[in-house]
């Protein structure tokens, strides 16, 4: 408590919480948390998923208003009810999914509800152009406010995003995974902005997996475990060692885990599927890659390269316009998914949303993918919960339960379940778009595990990421991918995450 | 039951309608409204498979108009009327209708599933199509005849159910009519396909999150194609056993059915966004609608107030539903 009111020359803090605890349906979630954010600081917030950082933004962001303890703001106790309040309080938030409307302008996404209007009640166009320029040139950045928000990076759409809460008169930041979709440059690009409205004396409170970026632009850290704060401290005083020995509250692991790898391309291994100088006339062109039986191939590239175009094409969810696709030495061409399901090919997409039913119970969720296998004509429940609770046992799938709604199992456990829809019959072809990311460490750990395991029953995998971690540490040869083609490619031999980053 | 508040609106509008009336809650009157809710129960069958997938069919009654025309047209007609048609056999004129409605139903599915179009504004097309066909069928005149199954099914007596003996000491009857049969048989079927195949299981991850469906390799298009095609079938069937019914064949004659079908699927508590709901809801929501329009015939109001409170009373159902809905989701 003392360190914490000393850390900041004695400036009143901004933000203060006390004795925090919120409860749902009788399990924990926050258990008596105290939380300081002064004027001016980048307060990082760390911990593996559930560990509780998601649960006290939204108490913060006044999403959650049910919850025991003390919440003051200047020095004011403060109960916030909504969004609304919260923004009236200046907090203001940018979630890791963008609210962007890609259609509409940069400047219309900036004045979103609020643009200036004529004595007439028009839009004032000129005038919204014309603030919405001053307003992002204010961070730095120069940007045509009459482009549509689509046509940008990530980078700067989430800066856009960003400049709307300021524009609110946000004084409170919450970042939640800023620079998971961003690459190196774009994230210096963001730090610098963060820097700025730190030196304006903004505070921002900045979530995130990436302990590097955490450690490169906070002032202080904030480490949760099972919905306690385990410590805060000035960031000098922390390593990366340290931070994740907080986070996961064991002595070591592997800290370097994902930093380089050795690669074991073995060229005897039969060729599963090729793609040979394919292209989907937009984002892909001329890329070649070959998937060996028992081999983990992985394709790094930042996003935006056409990873997840090439993961699509490949599932037949994308017609390709050039080059030939060969699985098992045979040219073929998915026209629906249904086609490549078939055919042998799994896919799990990047967002796991994409492919799951949140309110149906986990054994239809596992069964939708095998039903014309188990079934002729007639559903047999029974036979889908006999198969799934295989499944729940060799996954270690949590709570171990067929008939509970998906929505209520936890991030990992859910992308244990969509991992578990392509297991029942091993396919040829398993392509993964994102594996772990934003899982915690140890569901992160099992399904490493499951995909490992799969490959030494010699299914053909690929694995595409944007993160080299992931890469690294699954792939026994790597692509990298730039701008749709192919920029490089290690069969053999050490790579590091520096060779990765290097190529892309 | 997926919802309860469907149940619970129906036993409050009988209880309601049966003080209102004496003439109401009788058994013979219950019968009543089972024969008038036929042929729409058949639409709703069809109905509720697209809904369940999320699409909507605007094109049933004008399917139904137009395939009651069809079976007519390969009909012998009296002389007196006066249509250029084209008898054949009873079973050929039949098999022509059912086909006619296929017909309409894969092109409905195409132009939604291949060209793209969205099934709103497809339907919409469709069902100025179907009424462009009975137009050119009929010309404004009016066939009386059809294949003698039709007609049995239509408006024939399966069976009488003995009730006792009446005011005169004769023995009394209440007719079952074929349509009530076969309206049960195409339920009865249409919730074993829903609840206990494949394809059903597929209807319901279609509806409940189409991406996710096709990400699980699911080839979604067929289902929603095939469902377009089954809910043009349906309303074919529902089409000729609806002009027997009605005893004549013309224009413009199911113009009331397109809403009615819409109704009671979505009242009985099926989501109009899909992958909720059933043929059990289904029926539910077809007893609400048939207790409320013959229920406002016993009761002694403004003919022309009818209307109105017609539509009152069908709103207060889906804010029910809706807000029961909302309490299931949240407790």
């Amino acid at each position: 408590m003392t360190d914490e009111q000393s850390g900041r020359g004695g400036a009143p803090p901004l933000l203060e919480l006390t004795g925090v605890s919120k409860s749902f349906g009788g399990v924990t979630a926050l258990r008596d948390v105290d939380f300081t954010l002064y004027p001016g600081e980048i307060h990082g917030l760390v911990g593996e998923n559930g560990a509780g950082k998601s649960t006290m933004m939204k108490i913060i962001a006044g999403v959650h208003h049910d919850f025991e303890g003390v919440m003051k703001i200047r020095g004011v106790e403060t109960r916030l009810r909504s969004a609304r309040d919260a923004l009236a309080s200046s907090i203001g938030m940018v979630h890791q999914e963008l609210s962007i409307v890609p259609e509409l302008s940069v400047a219309e996404n900036v004045f979103l509800g609020k643009q200036p209007l004529t004595t007439l009640g028009i839009v004032d166009w000129p005038r919204m152009n014309r603030e919405a320029k001053a307003l992002i040139a204010s961070l730095g950045l120069d940007i045509d406010p009459a482009a549509a928000m689509g046509t940008l990076p990530v980078g700067l759409q989430q800066l856009v995003e960003l400049s709307r809460v300021l524009f609110s008169g946000a004084q409170i930041i919450i970042l939640d995974e800023p620079t998971s979709a961003l690459s190196p440059p774009e994230i210096r690009q963001l730090f610098d902005v963060l820097r700025r409205l730190r030196s304006e004396g903004r505070s921002i409170i900045f979530i995130s997996h990436f302990l590097d970026d955490v450690l490169a632009i906070s002032d202080r850290v904030t480490v949760f475990r099972n919905g306690k704060k385990v410590i805060t401290d000035e960031t000098r005083k922390l390593t990366k060692d340290a931070v994740i020995a907080h986070m996961i509250g064991r002595g070591s692991i592997d800290m370097h885990m994902g930093e380089d790898a050795m690669l074991a391309g073995d060229d005897s291994k039969p060729v599963v599927l090729s793609l040979e100088n394919v292209g989907d006339g937009r984002t892909l062109h001329d890329f070649s890659i070959e998937l060996r039986a028992g081999e983990i191939t992985g394709v790094y590239g930042f996003m935006g390269s056409g990873q997840i175009e090439l993961a699509r094409a490949l599932f037949g969810k994308l017609p390709l316009r050039r080059g030939s696709v060969k699985l098992d030495g045979k040219p073929v061409r998915f026209r629906s998914t249904a086609g490549a399901r078939k055919a042998g090919i799994a896919f799990l997409p990047e967002n796991r949303q994409m492919m799951l039913f949140r309110t149906e119970p986990v054994f239809k969720n596992v069964s939708i993918a095998i039903l014309d296998r188990i079934h002729r004509l007639l559903v047999k429940p029974a036979e889908e919960k006999r198969i799934t609770e295989g499944h729940i046992k060799d996954l270690q799938i949590r709570p171990p339960r067929t008939e509970i709604a998906l929505g209520s199992l936890s991030g990992g456990n859910q992308q244990k379940v969509a991992l578990a829809k392509w297991l029942t019959h091993l396919p040829k072809v398993l392509v993964l778009s994102e594996p772990t990311r934003g899982m915690d460490v140890g569901a992160k750990e099992d399904v490493i595990r499951i995909v490992k395991s799969l490959r030494d029953k010699g299914v053909a995998i690929l694995v595409l990421s944007a993160e080299p971690e992931t890469i690294l540490t699954l792939a026994d040869r790597v692509t990298v991918m730039k701008k749709g083609t192919v920029a490089r490619q290690f069969s053999s031999g050490k790579i590091e995450k520096a060779d990765l980053l290097a190529a892309a | 039951m997926r919802n309860i508040a469907p149940v619970i609106t129906l036993i409050a509008l009988v209880i309601f309608f049966s003080f209102a009336s004496s003439t109401f809650f009788t058994l013979d009157n219950a019968f009543n409204i089972i024969r008038q809710l036929s042929i729409t129960g058949i639409i709703a069958v069809g109905l509720t498979y697209v809904i369940l997938t999320a699409e909507i069919d605007l094109s049933v009654a004008a399917v139904a108009n137009a395939i009651g025309i069809t079976v007519a047209y390969f009909t012998i007609q009296p002389d007196y009327v006066n249509i250029a048609n084209v008898p054949m056999q009873g079973w050929i004129a039949v098999i022509l209708a059912l086909l006619a409605a296929l017909a309409i139903g894969l092109v409905t599915a195409g132009g939604i599933t291949i060209i793209g179009i969205p099934s709103f504004i497809m339907t919409l097309a469709m069902m100025q199509i179907a009424n462009g066909m009975s137009a050119l069928l009929v010309r404004g005149q009016i066939a009386y005849s059809y294949p003698e199954i039709v007609t049995t099914l239509g408006s024939g007596t399966a069976f009488r159910i003995p009730i006792g003996v009446d005011a005169a000491g004769k023995a009394a009857f209440i007719p079952i009519g074929w349509t009530i049969i076969v309206c049960l048989a195409f339920l009865v079927a249409g919730h074993i396909v829903l609840k206990y195949t494949r394809y059903g299981r597929y209807i319901y991850m279609v509806g409940g999150n189409r991406e996710a469906a096709e990400y699980s390799g699911v080839n979604v298009k067929l289902i929603i194609g095939s469902v377009m095609v089954i809910c043009a079938m349906c309303s074919g069937v529902a089409g000729m056993l609806g002009v027997a019914y009605f005893g004549s064949a013309q224009q413009n004659q199911f113009d009331t059915f397109l809403l009615d079908a819409i109704a009671a699927v979505v009242v009985g508590g099926t989501s109009l966004f899909g992958g909720r709901g059933g043929i059990g809801n289904t029926i539910i929501g077809l007893l609400v609608l048939g207790v409320v329009n013959n229920g406002l015939d016993h009761i002694q109001i403004d003919s022309f107030l009818k209307i109105l409170i017609r539509g009152l009373i069908l709103l207060a159902a889906l804010i029910i539903n809706i807000y029961a809905q909302k309490l299931r989701e949240s407790g």
